[in-house]
């Protein structure tokens, strides 16, 4: 399905977007969505994604202004529109659907309600409880006829993400814009709202353009895809044409990034950091990073030139470049197992949390092991208890039955009552790195604390290892005075995993280490782990939502589900023939960018 | 140290710095540049401003610039005693509550939550009824009055802040408490602290300018701003300076480290938070 023959619904030329201070945001993007199509728009942070996803409402954040270009939604223009009718355009003709609908529905007020806000603003006359009831079930809300009554807090993340679409469809507007509609998901209500907007592009003929850093979640849904990187367009085609056939540098390196349940390969980040606003380099912006560049990569920005029918790439090597191979390689290697008895074995622990004045059972009886230098992976949905299990064993809750042995010795519950080499040898690193490292001390101290704390090094041997520790997680050492406030997301997560690093621990427990990052960043993280797990003989505790990334770096896998473990085994056994339901619908859910098709409900 | 400093840099931090500085400069040197002493009549009751006595004479016929300027130590020095020793009490009770996760929380909450019960005004009065009019007693009894308060906002703070993961991180080397709580804990919650103290100062100095006022406090001759204007507020329309004077270092003090604060707490707020709190998406 092209956009070639028919009326564009959303037409974007030559958009160029400034900041106050005059540094490009945007430069130059231009794409045409037909009625019925989806566009993915693919980026790593600071892309310039989102700023243009907002343009297409006519809305600019504080600070960035509109340099030239212009924006047509649904025949009209949105270029020098005063700020009400803009106003009379947005819910009507174009909507939107936000990141975090927790934090974009008013929590004082009722959905339905919120729906009708929308309603009124451009309906005149009287609106009735019908339409609101009939945008509900459009995205299968409808049920319950009284689901219209319930306050945001009263649904589940799917469902609030739900009526975030309900309201943005409920004027039957010909365009959408959704902005990571489905990030902070789990996978299974990810799924389930990614049919729920084919369903939407189908029945209803909305054009809609998606925009996300996860290639994987748009390969299903969307009809041609826009990769992004630093303000420009680099790659603009037909989704099966991009993926197989990427013909930028960036568009492989993104595809090599993500990793597939299904297909389990060796992960490739890409190096670097993505470049600022203010930092474009002369030439190709993505050039410091590309395994391809060559002199004449950095004198002049390449043009947007055809690759083939409806295919667009802004690189001038893509003639000479083969980038539709994979990368090969066995996806794991792992160290032989020792034999003897296991690192650490949990048996039987149940663990509760206090809710007002009743305990919540969190976890029910889990019994498993984890043999020294192995990586085993804790799978399942927020609220499946995986997450307490982990913090169980690095002290942080105290289990209310079973126990956990450690090289043979039981641990305490708590980490305060456990002795120090205990202590120092069984490591964690959280899922935030926003909040794991503390905004007011240095890296320098940051890392030095575990040194000095749990091998008593003094003062000068600690700030040694430091620089030794940042060479480990590949940070430059310049970093060592910045505060984290000063460092990006990976930059960051490098950082708790040289603090967990410091101690030499023997067990790592990876809390969702890369939940919060971008693809591209968290296939680089896996990659550092992979490789410190094999040169130091870690064993892993790795616990995560997603199957892919079990695929591509764990040995065994637990599968949890509700507070127990409702299937084990080795990662091969279980994800080609998963046995229990809820790993099947699991894996079904897991996007995949070889099985694009496969999205089934 | 420069980044400490930068709150200076703004409008706000720079007047109000300016501001508590005069204030604090005048209270402090104040009785060794006086040109008369601040108990001894030098003219006749209420004249108005002449060459001798630049903003008049009191309801004594003492100097009102001498009397200013001997009565500015007791006000800021009583409210700041008070202010600390309320911190060093509600900062302990806020910290050990919020992040011990024990019985303790709930029995040092309901205690507070009594102690916010009692007007504070009242209390303070019937305290002195019953110990007497002293320094300490001064001290103790504001100190008394504002603990409770600071405690909760330190707790509501902690609370936030003790379930992060660098605060987990610490807890999970094994660290002791103490350590966990002045290392990772107590700089995360300065901000909101730092503008609770500016609002807390004022409020010590108001309640000790009130008491001063009715003659409860620090008993005559001595001179003090608040009993300044209590001693002549009758007589406001001979010599109107004799009030306004000391009322309007009290208001400037105020103005100035609630400004101050507010600075302060802002600086330390845009450096050490995320500016925009990135996720994924940007």
């Amino acid at each position: 399905m092209t956009s070639i023959g028919r009326s564009a619904a959303i037409r974007v030329e030559s958009l160029c977007l400034n900041l106050d201070t005059g540094e490009p945001v945007v430069e130059d993007v231009s794409f045409d969505v037909a009625p019925g199509e989806i566009l993915g728009v693919v980026g790593e942070s600071g892309s310039g994604k989102t700023t243009v996803a907002l343009a297409l409402l006519g809305y600019m954040r504080p600070g960035v202004n509109l340099r030239r270009g212009s924006i047509q939604i649904a025949g009209q223009e949105i270029v020098g529109r005063d700020a009400r009718s803009l106003r009379s355009l947005r819910g009507k003709v174009i909507s939107y659907v936000p990141q975090d609908p927790g934090g974009a529905l008013n929590p004082s007020m009722r959905v339905g309600d919120a729906i009708l806000d929308v309603l009124r603003a451009h309906r005149s006359g009287a609106v009735s409880d019908d339409s609101v009831h009939a945008a509900l079930t459009r995205v299968e809300l409808g049920r319950d006829p009284a689901f219209g009554h319930r306050y945001p807090h009263q649904l589940s993340g799917g469902q609030q993400q739900r009526v975030t679409i309900a309201i943005a469809t409920v004027c039957e507007p010909p365009v959408a814009v959704l902005d990571e509609p489905t990030t902070g998901l789990d996978v299974l209500t990810q799924n389930r709202i990614l049919l729920e907007l084919r369903r939407l592009r189908d029945e209803e003929q909305i054009a809609m353009v998606y925009v996300t850093h996860d290639l994987a979640v748009v390969a299903g849904i969307a009809d041609r895809i826009l990769v992004m990187y630093a303000g420009r367009a680099l790659e603009h085609g037909p989704t099966d044409e991009v993926i197989e056939h990427p013909r930028h540098p960036y568009t492989q390196a993104l595809v090599a990034a993500v990793p597939d349940a299904r297909h389990p390969q060796a992960l490739h980040g890409i190096a670097g950091v993505s470049v600022g606003v203010g930092e474009w380099p002369a030439g190709c912006s993505f050039a410091p990073r590309c395994r391809h560049e060559v002199a004449r990569c950095h004198e002049s920005v390449p043009l947007l030139v055809d690759a083939g029918p409806d295919h667009l790439v802004r690189c001038i090597r893509w003639e000479h470049l083969t980038l539709t191979e994979r990368p090969t390689g066995g996806p794991r290697t792992s160290v032989a197992a020792v034999a003897g008895a296991p690192l650490l074995e949990v048996s039987g622990i149940d663990a509760r949390y206090r809710s007002g004045h009743t305990e919540q059972p969190a976890v029910r009886d889990v019994s498993f092991a984890i043999d020294a230098g192995k990586c085993v992976a804790l799978v399942g949905e927020s609220g499946s208890g995986k997450s307490t299990i982990g913090r169980c064993i690095a002290g942080l809750h105290v289990p209310s039955a079973g126990r956990i042995l450690f090289d043979g010795e039981q641990l305490s519950g708590a980490a305060s009552s456990r002795s120090l080499e205990q202590r120092r040898r069984i490591q964690i690193i959280f899922q935030n790195p926003f909040e794991s490292l503390n905004p007011r001390h240095r890296v320098r101290s940051s890392i030095e604390r575990p040194l000095r704390v749990l091998r008593r090094l003094s003062r000068d041997d600690a700030e040694r290892e430091v620089g030794e520790l940042l060479e480990r997680v590949r940070l430059p050492n310049r970093l060592r005075d910045r505060f984290p406030s000063e460092l990006s997301g990976g930059e960051r997560q490098r950082v708790a995993i040289a603090r967990a690093l410091a101690a030499q621990p023997d067990l790592l427990i990876c809390d969702e280490v890369t939940s919060a990052l971008d693809v591209s960043v968290q296939a680089a993280v896996l990659e550092l782990l992979q490789q410190l797990a094999r040169d130091l003989q870690l064993s892993m505790l790795l616990i995560t939502h997603n199957l892919g990334v079990v695929a591509c770096i764990a040995d065994a896998v637990l599968v949890m589900d509700q507070g127990s473990l409702c299937e084990t085994g080795s990662v091969d056994e279980v994800l080609s023939t998963p046995k229990h339901d809820y790993t099947r619908r699991l894996l079904q859910a897991a996007p995949s960018l070889r099985d694009r098709s496969q999205l089934e409900a | 140290m420069t980044h400490r400093l930068r709150f200076l840099r703004t409008t706000s931090g720079a007047a109000g710095c300016v501001i508590v500085l005069f204030v604090l400069l005048v209270a402090v040197l104040g009785p060794y540049v006086a040109p008369h002493a601040s108990t001894q009549p030098i003219g006749a009751p209420f004249s108005g401003p002449s060459g001798g006595a630049p903003l008049g004479t009191d309801f004594l016929g003492r100097d009102v610039l001498s009397r200013l300027l001997f009565g500015g130590r007791s006000v800021i020095g009583l409210a700041a005693a008070a202010t600390a020793l309320a911190y060093l009490v509600g900062l302990t009770i806020g910290l050990v509550a919020g992040y011990s996760r024990t019985i303790a929380d709930p029995l040092l909450m309901r205690t507070v939550d009594v102690m916010l019960a009692f007007p504070p005004l009242l209390f303070l009065l019937v305290l002195i009824a019953g110990a007497g009019s002293s320094v300490g007693v001064l001290v103790l009894g504001v100190a008394i009055i504002q603990a409770p308060s600071i405690s909760r906002i330190v707790r509501t703070a902690t609370l936030e802040v003790a379930v992060r993961g660098y605060v987990e991180a610490a807890v999970a080397r094994g660290e002791r408490a103490a350590a966990v709580i002045s290392r990772e804990v107590l700089p995360n919650i300065l901000a909101p602290v730092l503008v609770d103290a500016g609002l807390r100062f004022t409020y010590s100095i108001l309640i000790i300018a009130s008491v001063n006022f009715l003659g409860l406090g620090l008993q005559p001759p001595d001179s003090d701003w608040a009993r300044m204007i209590g001693e002549n507020r009758a007589y406001i329309s001979l010599n109107s300076l004799a009030v306004v004077a000391p009322a309007a270092m009290i208001a400037i003090l105020t103005i100035g480290v609630n400004l101050t604060g507010d600075a302060i707490a802002r600086s330390l707020g845009r450096s050490y938070v995320p500016r925009t709190i990135r996720s994924v998406s940007t």
